[in-house]
C-alpha cells in the first residue's frame, strides 16, 4: 500500500515536470520545420555603408567592420580585404593594418605575410548592424573598457 | 561604208534604245539602289545588334561562365532592376571603336570554333590570361566603358561611403586613377591574384594637391 501510494506521489510530480520539459525543449537553429521542408529564409541584413568603429568589449575582440562588405569574395584567389589593409597599403588608404598578431603561425613563428590561418577575416571579423540580438544574452562588456 | 549601215535595222534600234534610255529607267535604277542601300544599312545594323546581345555573347561555352557569375553581382541584380550586361562593358559604345572591337572578337570566334575553352578547368586556366586582356583595354581608354553609365561629374560625394568619396575625390576625379584600377573583378570573379599589381594611392609626398 505504501509502495503504490509512493508511485502515484512520484508520478504525480514527475508528470507535470515532463510536460514542463517539453514545453522549453530547446529549438533547433532550423526552428520546428521538419527535415523535409525548406523554411522561409530570414530577411537578409542591409549592412550600413559607414558605420562607427566599435568600441571593443574585451581585450583582444576582433575589431567590427566598420564599412559594407558587399561583393568583397575572400577566395582562395583573392582577398579584397588585403588590397587595403595590409601592411604595406594600410597607411596610404587611411585603413587600420593588421596586427601584429596576424603574421604569426599557430607555433608563434613570425611570417613575412599574413599567416594563411588569419586569411579568412570574415570568420571573426564581421560588419556591424542595429539589430536585435537572435538569442537572449547577458554579457556585459569589461569594466574597464565601457565607453 | 560605217558599221551602222552593215547592221541589220532591229540590231540598230537596240542599241539606240539602249544608249538613249527613258527617263523612268534612270529613276527606276536609283530606286532599286536605294531599296538596297536601306536594305543593306539595316541588316548591318541588325547584325551589329544582334551580336552584341546577351543571348549571342552566352552563346558559346566559354562565356556560360561568366553569365553565371555576373548573376548576383550589383551589375545584374539591384534594387532598382537596372542592368549593365555583356555590351554594356566590353563593347565600346561609339561606332568607331565597337567596329574595331567587333573585328578583333573575329579572333574570338575562332577560338570558339576550335573550343580553346570547352571546360570549366579550361576556362580557370584562360580566366587570368582574358581577365588581363580587359584590365589593360579600360586602362588604356580610362574606364571608358564603365564611365559610359558612372559619370563622375554626377557623382555626389555625400551619398557615397565615407571612404568610396575620399578616394574618389583625392584620385579619380585628380585623374590619378582610373576606375578600374581599383574595381578589378566586379562583376566576375577574381583570377588568382597572386602576381597581379594592385593599385595603392601613391606615397603621401607624390600625391597632387
Amino acid at each position: 500500500m505504501i509502495r503504490a501510494t509512493l508511485f502515484a506521489a512520484l508520478l504525480t510530480t514527475l508528470i507535470p515536470l515532463g510536460a514542463h520539459a517539453r514545453d522549453n525543449a530547446a529549438e533547433s537553429l532550423r526552428g520546428s520545420t521538419p527535415l523535409a521542408d525548406e523554411a522561409p529564409p530570414p530577411r537578409l541584413k542591409d549592412f550600413p555603408k559607414d558605420s562607427p568603429k566599435s568600441v571593443p568589449a574585451y581585450a583582444g575582440q576582433p575589431p567590427s567592420i566598420p564599412h559594407g562588405i558587399r561583393g568583397y569574395d575572400i577566395t582562395a584567389n583573392n582577398n579584397p580585404c588585403l588590397t587595403c589593409h595590409n601592411l604595406a597599403n594600410a597607411h596610404k588608404f587611411k585603413a587600420t593594418s593588421i596586427g601584429i598578431s596576424h603574421f604569426k603561425d599557430r607555433d608563434g613563428n613570425l611570417l613575412s605575410d599574413v599567416s594563411p590561418s588569419r586569411y579568412n577575416c570574415t570568420q571573426c571579423h564581421v560588419p556591424q548592424k542595429n539589430a536585435p540580438p537572435l538569442i537572449e544574452n547577458l554579457f556585459q562588456p569589461v569594466e574597464s573598457l565601457k565607453p | 561604208m560605217s558599221i551602222q549601215q552593215k547592221l541589220p535595222k532591229w540590231c540598230l534600234r537596240y542599241w539606240h534604245r539602249l544608249t538613249r534610255p527613258v527617263a523612268l529607267a534612270l529613276w527606276v535604277i536609283l530606286a532599286f539602289g536605294f531599296i538596297a542601300g536601306v536594305g543593306f544599312w539595316v541588316g548591318f545594323n541588325k547584325m551589329l545588334e544582334e551580336t552584341a546581345t546577351e543571348e549571342f555573347c552566352i552563346s558559346c561555352h566559354g562565356m556560360k561562365e561568366n553569365y553565371r557569375e555576373i548573376q548576383p553581382t550589383i551589375h545584374y541584380t539591384n534594387r532598382s532592376g537596372v542592368q549593365a550586361t555583356c555590351a554594356d562593358c566590353h563593347l565600346p559604345h561609339n561606332f568607331t571603336n565597337e567596329i574595331i572591337r567587333k573585328v578583333q572578337a573575329s579572333k574570338e570566334v575562332f577560338g570558339a570554333i576550335i573550343g580553346t575553352i570547352d571546360t570549366h578547368q579550361e576556362f580557370i586556366e584562360h580566366r587570368l590570361h582574358m581577365a588581363k586582356r580587359e584590365w589593360d583595354r579600360l586602362k588604356l581608354n580610362d574606364s571608358r566603358e564603365c564611365r559610359n553609365c558612372h559619370k563622375m561629374e554626377s557623382m555626389d560625394y555625400t551619398l557615397q561611403s565615407k571612404r568610396a568619396a575620399y578616394m574618389h575625390k583625392t584620385y579619380l576625379a585628380t585623374g590619378q586613377a582610373t576606375c578600374i584600377d581599383c574595381h578589378k573583378g566586379i562583376a566576375h570573379r577574381d583570377p588568382n591574384m597572386k602576381d597581379i599589381p594592385q593599385w595603392s594611392p601613391p606615397a603621401a609626398s607624390e600625391v597632387k594637391p
